[in-house]
């Protein structure tokens, strides 16, 4: 199965869920659950392209290391979390939807640390 | 074909703004958002020129920004401000010491003179000892009054007038929305107010009081700012938790309530009877700070931190208790006496003793004297 790789990275002080990691390389399968399960499915299992609400579910499971009530909120990321896709503001760029190309780079930061 | 700048018609954008929900790209954001910042203080009238103003700086995100903002418009506008950074040093080891270090690094990047006054020199209490000795419960209410002395004592100190705060319009909505949940009527009306100024302290402005805190990151982001991120470790004031998060599912649902709320905390004309309490000021008797009683509330806590007795300032039954258990004892750490003294700054980057009183030598600016 062919694979995605991107680069996510964390700042305003969320990568301090992220085992103190700002930079993660990562590989991700080009096809996912629709269902956004990161776990192995088999071939009955519907899928659809990645994309970011799958990430944030796959960040979630497998990289995140503490208080998951920080980083997500009703199958996105919580309100305060801003999300760019290679330096755009994911708003406009149609949000979870948004299907992952090769060599993105995603990033998140949290606004509500600190003053 | 490409979406274009909603401004400019010629780039690609990069931003969604919350506060009009236009696409822009990146040279109008920070157009836009300095230009915004700008009107802001010259419609508030905010400065004279050859105001002394201090950037009150902790190293965070919005003061970071607030300090690269406010001398690039000093610069471009020609305001004629010296400016200051001014940090105040809580003594929270892995906290404060680490993110004084970004404001160190603030002062070499922007070329500003800095002063950093901590708890330990003024009041001889570092937050950290404080909660060994009060526990988590209140120890936001020790901080809080201890900071806001703290700033206009350093202000005194640099000689200067006016404090500028990295406070933003999320902020202040969190702030409209408190005073509404805690049924704090006075202070509702004022709490919008861009700059505050008691009888003789020092003048407050927050010049990002409509800037969005969405914004001051993004700015910080595509201008490689580097500040720093991290929770205070004493801090979980749970019912401002709770606000903020509601503040922040409001504003994903549709992104002008922030600047709604603003408005509504704006337009709340109060009346005479509910601002009657906070008009009421004196000086406090011990350390000639603004107080609405015989003592400061700083003064208070402290007293309270120093007789073992730490409710004191934080409830009247304990206030009372306090009162009961005998008059203050001799001996009894206290702050410094506050003058105001704008005509003659002190231009030592310490705090300076007060003549003819004895000085603890660990403890430089803190002074025994008898009580009465
Ligand atoms: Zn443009
Ligand atoms: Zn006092």
């Amino acid at each position: 199965m062919s694979e995605i790789s991107l680069k996510v990275e964390f700042g305003g002080g969320l990568e301090l869920l992220f085992s103190n990691q700002k930079s993660h390389q990562l590989s991700l399968p080009t096809r996912v659950a629709s269902d956004d399960s990161t776990s192995p499915f088999g071939k009955e299992q519907e899928t659809k392209a990645l994309d970011i609400t799958y990430l944030i579910h796959w960040l979630r499971d497998h990289r995140l290391k503490e208080r998951v009530e920080l980083f997500m909120e009703n199958d996105t990321v919580r309100p305060g979390i801003l999300v760019l896709v290679n330096d755009t503001d994911w708003e406009l760029e149609g949000e979870g939807q948004y299907e992952i190309k090769d060599g993105d780079e995603i990033v998140f930061i949290s606004t509500l640390h600190g003053g | 074909m490409p979406r274009l700048c909603a401004l400019c018609s010629a780039q690609r954008p990069i931003l969604k703004r919350p506060k009009t929900g236009q696409q822009i790209c990146k040279t109008c954001f920070f157009h836009v958002f300095e230009t915004e910042v700008h009107n802001t203080i010259t419609e508030a009238k905010l400065f004279q020129p050859g105001d002394r103003v201090a950037i009150g700086a902790s190293g965070g995100k919005d003061s970071t920004v607030l300090a690269h903002v406010m001398k690039m418009l000093n610069d471009r506008y020609n305001y004629g401000l010296e400016l200051f950074l001014l940090s105040i040093d809580e003594g929270i080891t892995g906290y404060r010491d680490d993110s004084l270090e970004t404001v160190k690094q603030n002062q070499k990047e922007y070329d500003l003179p800095l002063k950093i006054l901590s708890y330990n020199e003024l009041y001889g209490w570092t937050m950290d000892s404080i909660v060994e000795a009060v526990g988590r419960k209140n120890n936001c209410t020790f901080c809080g009054v201890f900071r806001r002395q703290a700033l206009d004592r350093g202000a005194a100190m640099l000689g200067v007038d006016h404090i500028v705060t990295g406070h933003n319009a999320d902020d202040v909505a969190e702030t409209v929305l408190m005073n509404i949940m805690r049924g704090d009527i006075a202070r509702l009306g004022r709490c919008t107010a861009i700059c505050t100024q008691g009888e003789d302290t020092i003048k407050r402005s927050k010049p990002f009081k409509y800037t969005y805190e969405k914004e001051i990151v993004m700015y910080a982001y595509f201008k490689r700012l580097t500040y720093f991120s991290t929770e205070c470790i004493y801090s979980p004031d749970a019912y401002r938790g709770h606000a903020r998060s509601f503040l922040k599912l409001l504003e994903a649902a549709r992104p002008s309530a922030i600047i709604d709320i603003i408005h509504s905390g704006e337009a709340c004309e109060v009346g005479e009877e509910a601002t009657k309490e906070l008009k009421e000021r004196k000086i406090c008797k011990r350390c000639g700070y603004i107080a609405s009683n015989d003592l400061c509330k700083a003064c208070t806590l402290l007293e309270g931190l120093e007789r073992g007795m730490a409710n004191a300032g934080i409830t009247d039954r304990g206030r009372k208790q306090l009162e009961a258990s005998g008059p203050t004892p001799d001996g009894l750490r206290t702050i410094p006496f506050f003058q105001m003294n704008t005509d003659t700054p002190l231009d030592s980057a310490s705090s300076t003793p007060i003549p003819g009183q004895t000085v603890d030598a660990r403890i430089p600016a803190v002074v025994h004297v008898t009580a009465g």
